[in-house]
């Protein structure tokens, strides 16, 4: 990916505006933009769900297939998460296999889902030891308009919500799959991540693409129904400051709630 | 050792219907009935253009980025653009997922899909820059190859670049003993003969033609005139997207 160049006139109107706790699009620095979140978007995909937070768009789906199991954990279940930026949704995207972005946001992503426990991989065992399913999240991003991070992780969980998997039963040695009767995944907890961008000295929250590009460090932090805090990753080559991280957590924990509801009732 | 139970089995007829004596496909079209189509322009904010459109259960996304400077300075033309295309399947657009990343079929769509629109964009107009189309696959269900073609030039016009036509793009073939339009997944899968075409409907000029299968003459010929129809009634609905977008 090349790195986009911004304009030293266009970071010192968002500094500026930022400073007088103002921002571009007229929010205020704790709003995010409008989200919008549908599930069950595609029928090939087992579970489905487009997500759009401003104009970033990103398309999420599941797919299920019986693997085996890491010799680790021989008696759970495997969830495989991969995200691509593709090339259509910003010019300075390329195309060719995920870069360091990408694959920081599938990791993010597959830590706040992984940690937050939303699915509980155990009764995701068919033949303890020898076979699992291994679920496959795929997010594809179509559109980047900055905070990618909060988008996917509701885009995934939205997706996890939506997958029905094929029933099985074991006859002897053998799976028997049953894709007339579909069932839900077992979902359990339903964490959701809130970023913050430090612009300034102030924190933001939901950076818009503008915002993404002049940021001087940002936090994304993953939060669970609870308030309890399962995912946490800090970028940017500036430091921040303990005060700051823990001014952070507060936010998050107030932002992550209005963003569960634009969840589907469960 | 795994044993997968469907109903789904590929080919069953569930509408064998007999209506006015024709016999009617699986999905229970007519032998020249297009599946149900769907297109809308402008739907991404970072593209310079972009085009959604579904046929049936295909749902694909195009994009388009330039006039821009190329950076790759040995495919620099001096006298034109070039238009450079990447086709690419989403690992959830298929029955069982497809590994991330391109492969053989993906780089031929690819090539052929620039092709296909190259003779319709006035590149001469923009010497040593670069056009790039992409086309994402977001679910497959027989056909994305015409459907990408057809989105990738609404997404051109969306982007306003000069053309000499949209492009569109429909596929012919045969299927249980007969000639059809448009076939669906199940139709190309189990039938007999497939031909892919893209044209420019104003003039006629055809951009793409592939054929697999085995077709006698005659009925290649009928396969033709089926798929042309069918771009012909793609074109129009190309034409109401963009006016939908920006007015007559």
């Amino acid at each position: 990916m090349v790195q986009s160049i911004v304009p030293e006139i266009i970071k010192e109107s968002v500094v500026n505006l930022i400073q007088n706790k103002e921002r571009a699009d007229g929010r205020a620095l704790d709003q995010y933009r409008e989200i919008s979140l549908e599930t069950g978007i595609l029928n090939k995909a087992e579970g489905s769900a487009r997500v759009k937070i401003g104009k970033t768009q990103i398309v999420v789906g599941t797919k299920p297939q019986i693997g085996e199991p890491f010799p680790d954990t021989p008696n759970v279940g495997v969830l495989i998460t991969n995200s691509e930026l593709l090339p259509m949704a910003a010019p300075n995207f390329e195309p060719g296999p995920p870069d360091e972005r990408s694959v920081e946001l599938a990791r993010v992503t597959d830590r706040c889902i992984r940690e937050g426990q939303v699915i509980d991989l155990e009764k995701l065992a068919i033949i303890p030891g020898k076979k699992v399913w291994m679920i496959f999240l795929d997010m594809h991003i179509v559109d980047y308009d900055g905070n990618l991070f909060d988008a996917a992780v509701l885009g995934s969980l939205a997706a996890l919500m939506n997958t029905k998997i094929p029933s099985t039963t074991i006859e002897g040695d053998e799976v028997v799959v049953d894709h007339e009767k579909m069932v839900p995944l077992p979902v359990k907890e339903q964490p959701l991540m809130c970023t913050l961008a430090k612009i300034g000295k102030e924190l933001v929250v939901d950076p818009s693409l503008e915002e993404d590009d002049v940021l001087d460090a940002r936090i994304s932090i993953g939060v669970r129904v609870d308030g309890s805090i399962c995912a946490m990753q800090k970028g940017g080559s500036v430091p921040l400051t303990r005060e700051e991280i823990l001014n952070a957590v507060g936010i998050a924990q107030e932002k992550t709630k209005e963003l569960r509801k634009s969840l589907p009732k469960a | 050792m795994i044993i997968i139970l469907t109903s789904k089995s590929i080919g069953e007829n569930k509408g064998s219907l007999i209506t006015s004596g024709t016999k009617k496909r699986p999905d229970g079209r007519a032998f020249d009935e297009m599946r149900p189509l769907k297109i809308e322009a402008g739907v991404l904010e970072r593209a310079d253009g972009s085009a959604y459109l579904e046929i049936g259960d295909n749902k694909v996304l195009a994009a388009v980025y330039g006039p821009r400077e190329l950076h790759v300075r040995r495919l620099l033309k001096p006298n034109m653009a070039i238009l450079r295309c990447r086709y690419n399947m989403a690992p959830f657009s298929v029955g069982d997922r497809k590994r991330p990343g391109p492969d053989r079929r993906s780089v031929e769509i690819s090539k052929l899909t620039a092709e296909a629109l190259n003779p319709s964009v006035f590149l001469e107009k923009f010497p040593r820059s670069t056009i790039d189309i992409f086309i994402e696959v977001l679910q497959a269900e027989g056909g994305t190859r015409c459907a990408g073609i057809s989105a990738a030039s609404v997404a051109l016009a969306d982007a306003g670049i000069p053309m000499r036509d949209m492009v569109a793009a429909c596929a012919a073939g045969k299927s249980d003993g007969k000639v059809i339009m448009d076939l669906s997944e199940v139709e190309d899968k189990e039938g007999e003969a497939d031909v892919p075409i893209a044209m420019m409907p104003r003039t006629g000029d055809i951009t793409l033609l592939q054929m697999d299968g085995h077709l006698t003459s005659s009925e290649f010929e009928q396969a033709l005139d089926l798929a042309i129809k069918g771009c012909k009634t793609i074109s129009e609905e190309q034409k109401k997207a963009i006016k939908n977008r920006y007015g007559d």
